[in-house]
């Protein structure tokens, strides 16, 4: 198993984040794991990124050009990181926002109305990354639920533990709303 | 036998134990020191080295030397010491000070080295209120390059860098750091004095004692500039800087006490 | 082995500052570094080891109190980026010359001058050859991965101690922020007064008791012909180093026609463009220096006898390759490629550099 993932949005939406309790799971789940991110001034109110891998193998390059997955969070990244999908690899992403579509046909494309759903439902915008996350694992489930949930206490200051309920309860939202946009065409020999 | 004319007492009958007014500071070592005869650096080597024997804690002090003149002074001390580059023995005194809370430290610098190149060392070690000594000589000059100018050097004063004398529109003020680290709430003792004369040489002694006994109470940065003469650099006689000093030096950088918080 | 955590190269390096047993950190801030004494500083080291941390007021004043630190055979650190390094060169070399232990932690932006504070590789000359003036090495680490970032702490402080010689841990801004696994070595206690006196009390400025002569740290001697003695002693020093510290990794070279050479982040790059290359059937392998002071000279050489081709991935315009430019000997063809201000090479650039400057050269 070997895991490329890009995820990208605005500063703020919890990008970061969500890479790290991913990496974090994947510890969980007894894999390899690298978390890259942007850093530096340019991410302040500006777009970031990060980039992690989950392996089962010693991983090499933690800087990728292209992704098995990309999670994306606004329309600059969009554009910056759907070409940058394998073929036959998955996008999934956020439509709040989004005026210019995914237009490839050769990957999985899913949409996940996260910022919505956290502002609406869980009145909480800051959970919109663990909505993302449970999607995320519905379409790949290369973790399981239980050591998600320990990467997430690891990943969180135990300041912010009455808050595990919370995240779950967004993860598993997430899992439940995930919706395909347009399913990979089928590549002719 | 040689004799003592006015007296005709034999000379054997005054060297006796009993008689011994003077003796030579036991921790110099036997290297020659190598400064110009009439220079006040051998008289503040003597009264650190001094002060160290009467509190006996010799074996617990370390000494930094700096570049300038007494670039070594470690080869006359004979204490564990460390030399340091140009400006910087106030950081190398933290940094023993710091991992060592329970040992002595003191940093003996020149006025190029603590006025010009080391002065943000000066002021941020002295703000921090580390428990070092510092003794600062002033002689107004850079003695060990060949008498350029110091950033203590004097209006009109003659260095070989301002050979018509210290002209302030182009060259600045002469510095007054003392009283800078003094206006700091890391130090507690600071004052200014000399060593040309024996009174003076009895009071700068004082000075300095009281300055180790401020580090052994913790109390924060101590600090002793000695204004001193630089004969060579002035280009005069001793006797002709002994004057210049008292009729040009002391005038802008007046001796007495800057500081003191007082100890317990 | 202690308790594996999620952890950025940066802050991995902090902890493991005191797992190690550090007696003081002296430090100024710098991005991509400013985690590691941000890291000490909520760590409460004061009360965990009774480690000093200090924030100078600039990196001339941090290596400087290393210095005198150091010179009390305390086992002293500090870590800064490029221009706050360059700022520390002079130190290092009185450091070198006054033979004191301490480790110094680069985590390289891109230069020259301010630069950027992305990754980069351009400062290996420096590292490597000196950095400041006189006849000097540090002995230098590079490591790969956040793993290495602790690891290479108390291995670094060994080492220092070892040769009475400052050692730098070479990193980048990519090793510095990325979070890795990272299994933790339980922690070392910190030396007793007792044990400096012991072990280094011969040279170490502790106090002059009655019963030896006094301990002089000095880099200054003006007899020409003492000064000569005393850096053909710090030379035989580089020469133990060689034969005893070279330290490297082989990766897919048992069959390799090609090779890489690349060491920290690039050596990452590297792997994966080895993966990658040998997907399209080209055998390529990648050598890793560990030690870039010593450099892994007679494994290169070993290495020119079966390869057709070398190429060194660095970010920098090329400085390392001259290094093996040097081992290999003008025997087989060494090319360079590289990306610079902050820019990171993709593993498939890298394959594709591969191709034109060696392979169909």
């Amino acid at each position: 198993m070997n895991e490329e993932i890009i995820i990208a949005g605005f500063g703020g939406q919890g990008v970061l984040s969500l890479g790290k309790i991913l990496a974090y799971s994947g510890i969980m789940e007894g894999l390899e794991v690298s978390w890259f991110p942007s850093y530096g001034p340019e991410m302040r109110g500006g777009t970031a990124n990060v980039t992690v891998i989950l392996s089962d193998e010693r991983i090499s390059s933690p800087v990728l050009n292209v992704y098995d997955t990309a999670i994306i969070f606004n329309q600059q990244s969009l554009d910056k990181f759907e070409p940058k999908v394998k073929p036959g690899g998955l996008l999934i992403y956020d439509p709040n926002g989004i005026t210019r579509h995914p237009e490839r046909t050769d990957i999985d494309i899913y949409q996940i109305e996260a910022t919505r759903t956290a502002a609406n439902e869980f009145k909480n915008t800051k959970v919109l990354n663990m909505v993302a996350l449970g999607g995320y694992l519905k379409v790949k489930p290369i973790v399981k639920m239980e050591n998600v949930l320990k990467g997430l206490r690891k990943s969180l200051p135990e300041r912010y533990h009455h808050l595990l309920p919370l995240n779950e309860q967004a993860i598993r939202r997430g899992m439940e709303i995930i919706k395909l946009y347009r399913k990979a065409e089928p590549v002719n020999a | 036998m040689a004799k003592v004319k006015h007296h005709n007492i034999p000379l054997d009958q005054i060297i006796k134990p009993e008689n011994i007014v003077f003796k030579r500071t036991k921790l110099f070592t036997d290297n020659v020191l190598s400064y110009c005869p009439g220079c006040g650096h051998g008289v503040a080597h003597r009264l650190i080295l001094e002060v160290l024997e009467e509190m006996g804690i010799a074996d617990k002090t370390i000494g930094i030397a700096p570049v300038g003149c007494s670039v070594l002074a470690y080869e006359f001390m004979d204490i564990d010491m460390q030399e340091a580059a140009h400006g910087r023995a106030p950081a190398l005194a933290t940094g023993i000070k710091r991992t060592n809370p329970d040992k002595f430290v003191f940093a003996y610098q020149g006025d190029g080295d603590l006025a010009a190149i080391g002065t943000a060392e000066t002021i941020h070690t002295a703000n921090r209120g580390e428990n070092i000594t510092v003794i600062f000589i002033n002689n107004g000059i850079y003695g060990m390059t060949g008498g350029q100018m110091a950033p203590t050097t004097i209006y009109g004063m003659k260095t070989s860098t301002t050979p018509y004398g210290r002209d302030p529109k182009q060259m600045g003020h002469p510095l007054k750091i003392t009283e800078i680290v003094a206006q700091l709430p890391g130090t507690c003792y600071v004052t200014r004095q000399a060593v040309h004369t024996p009174a003076l040489v009895r009071k700068a002694k004082k000075a300095i004692r009281k300055a180790f006994e401020y580090q052994k109470q913790n109390k924060g940065l101590s600090f002793v500039e000695i204004v001193s003469n630089c004969n060579s650099g002035w280009k005069m006689t001793p006797v002709q800087a002994v004057k210049w000093l008292e009729e040009n030096m002391l005038p802008y950088y007046p001796l007495g006490d800057l500081k003191d918080i007082g100890l317990d | 082995m202690g308790e594996i955590l999620l952890m950025k190269g940066n802050e991995a390096l902090a902890e493991a500052i005191i797992r190690a047993g550090a007696d003081a950190y002296f430090g100024y801030p710098i991005t991509p570094q400013s985690e590691v004494m941000e890291y000490l500083a909520a760590a409460k080291p004061e009360e965990r080891t009774g480690m000093v941390l200090l924030q100078a007021e600039s990196e001339l004043a941090a290596i400087n109190m290393l210095y005198g630190a150091g010179a009390t055979g305390k086992k002293v650190i500090t870590s800064s980026s490029s221009p706050g390094i360059s700022l520390m060169q002079e130190g290092i070399s009185y450091m070198a010359g006054a033979e004191i232990p301490a480790v110094i932690v680069n985590v390289v932006r891109g230069g020259p001058g301010l630069g950027t504070i992305q990754p980069a590789q351009s400062d290996y000359f420096q590292a490597t050859k000196g950095g400041g003036h006189g006849d000097y090495h540090l002995l230098v680490l590079a490591p790969n991965s956040v793993q290495e970032m602790a690891d290479f702490v108390p291995l670094a402080f060994d080492l220092a101690f070892k040769y009475r010689n400052p050692v730098m841990i070479l990193s980048d801004g990519l090793i510095g922020q990325m979070m890795e696994k990272v299994e933790l070595f339980d922690p070392i206690p910190r030396w007793t007064d007792e044990y400096i006196r012991e072990h280094h009390g011969s040279w170490a400025t502790i106090g002059k008791t009655p019963d030896r002569e006094r301990n002089i740290i000095t880099s200054l001697d003006l007899v020409p012909e003492r000064m000569e003695k005393h850096n053909l002693h710090l030379k035989e020093k580089y020469d133990q180093m060689e034969r005893e510290e070279v330290r490297y990794e082989e990766i897919s070279t048992e069959d390799a026609e090609y090779l890489f050479v690349a060491y920290g982040s690039s050596s990452r790059i590297a792997m994966k463009a080895v993966k990658l290359a040998r997907e399209e059937g080209i055998k390529v392998g990648l050598l890793r220096p560990i030690t870039l002071f010593p450099f892994p000279k007679k494994p290169l050489e070993r290495l020119a006898d079966q390869v057709k081709g070398i190429l060194t991935v660095e970010l920098s315009l090329g400085q390392m390759v001259e290094d093996v430019k040097l081992a290999v000997n003008c025997r087989i063809p060494v090319e360079h490629y590289g990306r610079v201000g902050g820019m990171i090479p993709t593993p498939e650039e890298v394959v594709e550099a591969l191709k034109t400057k060696i392979i169909n050269r």
